[in-house]
């Protein structure tokens, strides 16, 4: 199992993984923004969304957790 | 002198407007969001407004909130510093409609210059180079690659109300240029409210120069020199110098005249940036957009010329003339700008966070243009910027001498910055060489 977590501090723009969806090492789960910047999220492992944490429009703080990957 | 200004903007820029106006004796009105109440620009105001929540379209965005403000206070005049409503025309308009100064140029020359494309094809008739290029938007991307092979490859995507290098990508071939398509159509859409896309000859080994102008009330337009802003991530500019150690002094000299034609062309009024790409390799220029407003970068310009250019703006506006005799300027010297961003230094990723310290470095020639203090929140809403650590020198190596320890003696404390990139990049023997391209950075941090 791996749990994807939020580098920063920042908004969710686009969630882009499904739960159930299977995903490869590097794909975009989410699409953050801070600062004017997107930052993708990316699976860090491969497998199957058992979890998405976030909805578009939430906030997230550092360390909160994203997706979970098993 | 104009007697009261409302700055509709923040940080940095709002505390560097506000500094002009209380050394003239204008009378200075600040707004602000929920997020930047404990900021100084707040605080170094005359007056001081809330306008809203910290997202943008709540507060620095939300037209009839800073109307409003300007109403309630009696401000007289409007300063937009640059982002947020800057560069909306429907703004200034309903700003003069209200009565106000708008501290700008016209509205006319703000929408002729918005459009990228219509800026295009403006200045290709006034006898600006452009590159080769689409003259309408692109519809999809089939006509993305029809475009494509008649302009030949590199060409780079851009959204054609866009702006700050959002939506900007390279494509070396027909499978890059349709992959980026579709992203940057995305991005247009959601960041500049328009899906038009243009295509531009991209060239690889280039220097971004641009030309700082000046419009007069009489027609008149002067080129104030130029601006080197090659040092860039993610096509947003990190550092700006000048002169530019890349260009010699008759390229110079066709550059300011060719941004005195693109002033004229719309009939300029006011402080504006005229930006080039210059091609290292043939030593020839194009021109890439207009930015119609104070540029984040013009205190280089101010540095080397001793002119003051939010007064300059503030004259201009109310129909005065300006402080200095054009043919009297000559700069001298050499002058960087450093943006320090909250943002980490190797891989540039925004770090929100809160200020635990700060301390800013002085000396000879050193000048901070900044937004923040320590206690300070630096909130995930607004732009990475912090400060404008400005050095002068009297020559290249002197200025980078005084940026290196002003660098050093930079302290910020409770979030990453990229203080520790710009102490690399003036140890970097192709920046020291003066001798670089809009892809050092990349180079410096592969």
């Amino acid at each position: 199992m791996t749990e994807v977590r939020a580098e920063m501090v920042a908004n969710v723009w686009k969630v882009v993984a499904a739960e159930g969806e299977e995903v490869a090492d590097g794909d975009t789960l989410v699409i953050l923004e801070s600062m004017k910047m997107e930052i993708p999220v990316l699976a860090e492992d491969s497998g199957k969304v058992t979890r998405l944490a976030v909805a578009e429009g939430d906030v997230v703080q550092e360390g909160d957790l994203i997706a979970v990957i098993e | 002198m104009l007697e009261s200004v409302l700055v509709a903007n923040r940080g940095e820029i709002a505390r560097r407007v506000i500094k002009t106006a209380r050394r003239l004796g204008v009378r200075s009105v600040a707004v602000y969001s929920e997020a930047d109440a404990g900021l100084p620009f707040v605080r170094e105001a005359d007056v001081a407004v809330p306008i809203g929540p910290a997202p943008p379209g709540s507060s620095y965005l939300d037209q009839a909130a800073v109307l409003d403000a300007a109403r309630k206070t009696g401000a007289e005049a409007l300063h937009p510093g640059y982002g947020f409503l800057a560069e909306n025309a429907e703004f200034a308009a309903a700003v003069l409609a209200a009565g106000l100064t708008w501290i700008g140029p016209r509205p006319a020359a703000m929408e002729q210059m918005a459009d990228k494309i219509n800026a295009r094809n403006l200045m290709e008739q006034a006898g600006v180079p452009v590159s080769a290029g689409t003259r309408q938007p692109v519809a999809d991307v089939a006509a993305a690659l029809a475009a494509a092979e008649r302009i030949g490859y590199p060409v780079m995507i851009k959204a054609s109300a866009g702006g700050g290098g959002i939506g900007m990508s390279a494509a070396a071939d027909p499978a890059q240029l349709a992959a980026g398509f579709e992203t940057a159509r995305s991005r247009a859409e959601r960041f500049f409210s328009s899906p038009d896309i243009l295509l531009e000859r991209f060239v690889p080994r280039a220097r971004h120069v641009e030309v700082q102008i000046l419009g007069l009330a009489d027609g008149q337009v002067l080129a104030l020199g130029e601006r080197d802003c090659s040092v860039q991530r993610r096509h947003q500019k990190v550092a700006e110098e000048t002169p530019s150690p890349g260009i010699d002094s008759q390229l110079r000299e066709r550059m300011l005249a060719a941004a005195v034609r693109a002033g004229q062309a719309v009939d300029y009024l006011g402080a504006g940036t005229v930006e080039f790409l210059v091609d290292t390799q043939v030593g020839d220029f194009k021109f890439l957009e207009m930015n119609t407003r104070l540029q984040v970068e013009h205190p280089v310009t101010e540095l080397v010329t001793g002119i003051d250019l939010v007064e300059q703006q503030f004259l201009i506006a109310e129909g005065a003339d300006i402080s200095f005799d054009p043919a009297s300027i000559t700069p001298s010297g050499h002058a960087l700008e450093l943006r320090i961003y909250a943002e980490d230094s190797r891989r540039f990723l925004p770090s929100p966070g809160t200020i635990s310290a700060w301390s800013e470095p002085a000396g000879p020639g050193v000048r901070v243009d900044s937004g923040y203090e320590s206690g300070n929140p630096v909130t995930p809403f607004y732009d990475p910027l912090l400060a404008k650590l400005c050095v002068y020198g009297a020559d290249r190596p002197q200025t980078l001498d005084r940026a290196r320890a002003a660098v050093a003696a930079f302290v910020v404390g409770g979030l990453k910055t990229n203080l520790e990139f710009h102490a690399d990049l003036l140890e970097s023997a192709e920046f020291i060489s003066g001798d670089y391209d809009t892809s050092l950075v990349s180079r410096l941090r592969p």
